[in-house]
């Protein structure tokens, strides 16, 4: 579906800089969302998906430039949430702050299949990705769902910034590579497949800790992204997903 | 066939204008700024034949501009080979890789063609970075040799200038015909709707490729004159930053128009040059550059223009035409 | 001429299409009709390649066109029109027939783009051709146009004239008259004898029962994804079946 989709290419590529306060940063991105639902998407509902295309693309490379703008070049390191002393578990040293993504990704995982399955507003969005026309039959305000989807995208997004920034540091062209790398892990999981997401994520990750490791580490991203088009060539539909019949 | 004369007596004037201009120009300044503007305008057409023709997008264009430029480079400065067979090889060699990915990466449509040539053209660059003894990495690689035709040397910047805009001109010319033709039809009706054009026996797919291959081949040659002129490349002039400009190009000047390509190309290389504060902000100003021109003025500044033109030849002749 | 043979389409769950069979007779008008949801458009999915059977086979002229895509069809004499008129848009009402000749041409890429001496030879008898056909079709007049800015009832006619340029053997038409008014559909229905007196096999699917009777020879009819019957016209329309195909489960 289009929310979805467009919300991906300029959210996750916004990579979230140093923030006062957490809840702060995914208020603001949510609102940026929105707006930009609002103001590029929504008036050109039917042009030429080149444009739309193109328009995401502009906002994303936009929002990139504005936060360096904002921000500055430097990169920024955000304070881990509960200190950086290691911990040491069955020999393996692991920081907090490892555990800390670990706990809010599974939270997140959680949470958005429960709202996906379970409550009627998350049953709607996917009605709408599937179907908006006839979604919109039996009452469904399409409207309002794309701009859900694009506050809810923003909202996790700009989450996943916020948790990874303690460890790679950030800075203005963080978020491109991890926007993509987080579009790599949708790809190889299957869209709209929560737990294939999360596969085509580990996935991704050992893959490129085993290329960093055989061959060099400098070619870690391009490991990842020759991934991203294999799996593109011969699987665009992911892994671990069912083909769809295109309606004509 | 008015239409058609007054189509060639346009590029023409248009060839005349630029084939004259050194003569008004002093300094090296200024042509070295048109010799830059011949070049992207090269490559703004390359993309546009894809793009705006073909509507296929393409984020990682700036790979094939390198391959060229760094092709021609390495052939040149390690093994003294003939700059201009270089430059055939070159394209022949960009052109093979594009022909290669084009089955399987333009089966892709829409966001999903947008990722996967923005991650070919990373794998690219992280290659042009990476592989220090070959293209010197990050700190570039020098020492390229101008071109030459015997004796005389393409050395400084009004040779150069002709070389290019030469070429440029010749690519201009070629792309009109093209667009004109059956191929340049077919390519529109893809844009337009691909299962009808699929149903009226195009085949979208071999086409899309094709297109796909000519407009790397273009990129490349483009990319092998600018190793040549500049005698200088380092992997930051090929980066997704020049690709999201090339984009940006196309879109300003207007979505399947050559002269547009021109005019996109000629904007966009003047503009940093006199705004010094653009440099820190290219990027957003290309992000807001494709939005408000894709919003407001779709068909880019070159319609603009042309209703211009219309407006005012209509006055001049106290009457409307119907030309279409 | 169009021989169909068991096919079967399933999406997902759905049954769209069992087991249907049909034939068509070269230089005939076939009718194919039946309630919403009857697996129409599907079955001209198939035919035209644009979607894949699950079982059964598609012949024309004797010739397993089974897998064959849209653009060998075309080139083979089968073509279509669309049920939401697929037009060129930014294109002008002649290039999209000259865009229907494409495979009546065949300057590649170099040809074109030096303009040799075949290309321009070619490139004219393009532009006459087309408007041969504008003006079959009695739309000579429009043909500097753009084609979105067409009404909706010339842009009807403008996709069949398109399909005309291909020069089929056989024309698919989904729902050619949905959309036109009253003077347009008796237009249409002129047209359509005309096409087939120039030796062209015309099938069409089509709700409005009244040029379905006046114009077709045969009829087959579908319901719930299954051949309910065929026959003549008058053959239709005292057939119980059919008539409670239509009232009953609508």
């Amino acid at each position: 579906m289009l929310g979805g989709m467009l919300t991906f290419f300029f959210l996750v590529i916004f990579g979230l800089p140093l923030a006062p306060s957490i809840i702060l940063a995914i208020l603001i991105s949510t609102i940026v969302g929105i707006t930009f639902e609002r103001l590029a998407i929504r008036p050109l509902k039917n042009a030429k998906p080149i444009r739309l295309i193109i328009i995401t693309i502009g906002a994303s490379i936009f929002m990139r430039g504005a936060a360096m703008l904002i921000w500055g070049k430097d990169t920024h390191a955000l304070p881990a949430f509960s200190g950086n002393d290691p911990l040491y578990i069955a020999q393996a040293t692991i920081l907090p702050q490892h555990l800390w993504i670990f706990a809010i990704t599974i939270l997140i995982i959680i949470a958005s299949r429960l709202f996906f399955n379970h409550s009627i507003i998350g049953k709607a969005m996917r009605a709408c990705a599937y179907n908006a026309q006839v979604a919109s039959l039996v009452g469904i305000d399409v409207k309002i769902m794309v701009m859900l989807s694009f506050a809810v995208s923003a909202a996790i997004g700009s989450m996943a910034g916020i948790i990874i920034a303690p460890l790679t540091m950030t800075s203005y062209d963080v978020g491109i590579m991890l926007g993509l790398k987080g579009f790599c892990a949708v790809i190889i999981g299957g869209m709209s497949s929560g737990l294939g997401t999360v596969l085509g994520g580990l996935l991704l990750g050992l893959l490129e800790a085993l290329g960093a490791g055989f061959i060099s580490a400098s070619y870690k991203d391009a490991i990842a992204f020759i991934i991203l088009l294999l799996i593109l060539f011969f699987r665009p539909e992911g892994l671990f997903k069912k083909k769809e019949t295109e309606r004509v | 066939m008015t239409k058609e004369k007054r189509q060639i007596l346009i590029f023409l004037i248009f060839a005349l204008a630029l084939l004259i201009t050194p003569f008004f120009l002093q300094g090296s300044y200024y042509l070295n700024v048109l010799v830059f503007i011949g070049i992207h305008t090269m490559l703004a057409v390359a993309l546009n034949l894809l793009l705006g023709y073909a509507g296929q997008i393409s984020l990682g264009h700036a790979a094939f501009f390198g391959l060229g430029a760094y092709i021609s480079g390495i052939l040149t400065t390690r093994f003294s080979l003939d700059p201009w067979l270089v430059i055939v090889l070159a394209a022949v060699c960009a052109a093979t890789i594009a022909f290669v990915i084009g089955f399987p990466i333009l089966k892709l449509k829409g966001h999903y063609l947008a990722m996967a040539t923005l991650g070919f053209g990373i794998i690219i660059y992280i290659i042009f970075n990476e592989t220090v003894s070959w293209t010197g990495g990050p700190s570039g690689l020098s020492g390229i040799p101008s071109l030459h035709i015997g004796s005389w040397i393409f050395d400084n910047d009004l040779y150069n200038y002709y070389l290019i805009w030469i070429i440029t001109l010749a690519v201009m010319l070629l792309s009109i015909n093209l667009s004109q033709s059956r191929i340049g039809r077919a390519l529109r009706a893809i844009h337009d709707s691909e299962v009808a054009a699929r149903v009226m026996g195009i085949n979208a797919r071999v086409l899309k490729v094709q297109i796909f291959t000519v407009s790397a081949f273009i990129s490349a040659i483009a990319g092998s004159l600018y190793a040549h002129t500049m005698t200088f490349i380092a992997p930051a002039s090929f980066g997704f930053n020049f690709s999201v400009e090339l984009v940006t190009m196309v879109v300003v000047g207007g979505l399947g128009s050559i002269y547009g390509s021109f005019l996109g190309a000629a904007i966009l290389t003047i503009l940093p040059e006199f705004l010094r504060f653009f440099h820190d902000f290219d990027i957003i100003i290309y992000g807001l550059l494709l939005i408000i021109i894709n919003m407001f003025m779709p068909g880019g500044l070159i319609s603009g223009l042309q209703s211009l033109a219309e407006i005012a030849a209509a006055k001049m002749k106290g009457k409307t035409r119907g030309d279409a | 001429m169009l021989r169909l043979e068991g096919i079967t389409k399933i999406f997902g769950g759905l049954t769209a299409l069992k087991d249907v069979s049909l034939s068509v007779t070269t230089g005939s008008i076939t009718g194919i009709i039946g309630p919403n949801g009857a697996g129409k458009t599907t079955l001209f999915n198939i035919i035209t390649g644009l979607y894949t059977q699950t079982s059964g086979d598609v012949y024309l002229n004797q010739k397993n066109i089974s897998f064959f895509p849209p653009e060998v069809l075309a080139g083979i004499g089968l073509v279509r029109t669309f049920q939401n008129v697929e037009l060129f848009g930014q294109m002008t009402v002649l290039e999209n027939v000259m865009v229907g000749l494409h495979t009546k041409s065949h300057s590649g890429i170099f040809s074109c783009a030096f303009k040799m001496p075949g290309q321009i030879k070619e490139e004219r008898y393009i532009r006459e051709k087309a408007l041969q056909w504008l003006e079959f079709t009695g739309m000579a007049d429009l043909s500097g146009i753009q084609a979105e800015n067409l009404p909706f009832g010339k842009g009807r006619l403008l996709e069949i004239s398109r399909a005309l340029a291909v020069e089929p053997r056989i024309i698919l038409m989904d729902e050619p008259a949905a959309g036109l008014n009253s003077r347009e559909t008796a237009g249409l229905a002129h047209l359509i004898s005309r096409i087939r007196e120039s030796g062209i096999t015309v099938v069409l699917v089509e709700h409005d029962m009244e040029l379905v009777m006046d114009i077709c020879e045969s009829i087959i009819v579908l319901n719930l994804g299954k051949k309910l019957t065929e026959g003549t016209p008058r053959e239709i329309q005292e057939n119980e079946a059919v008539i409670a195909a239509y009232l009953g489960d609508g």
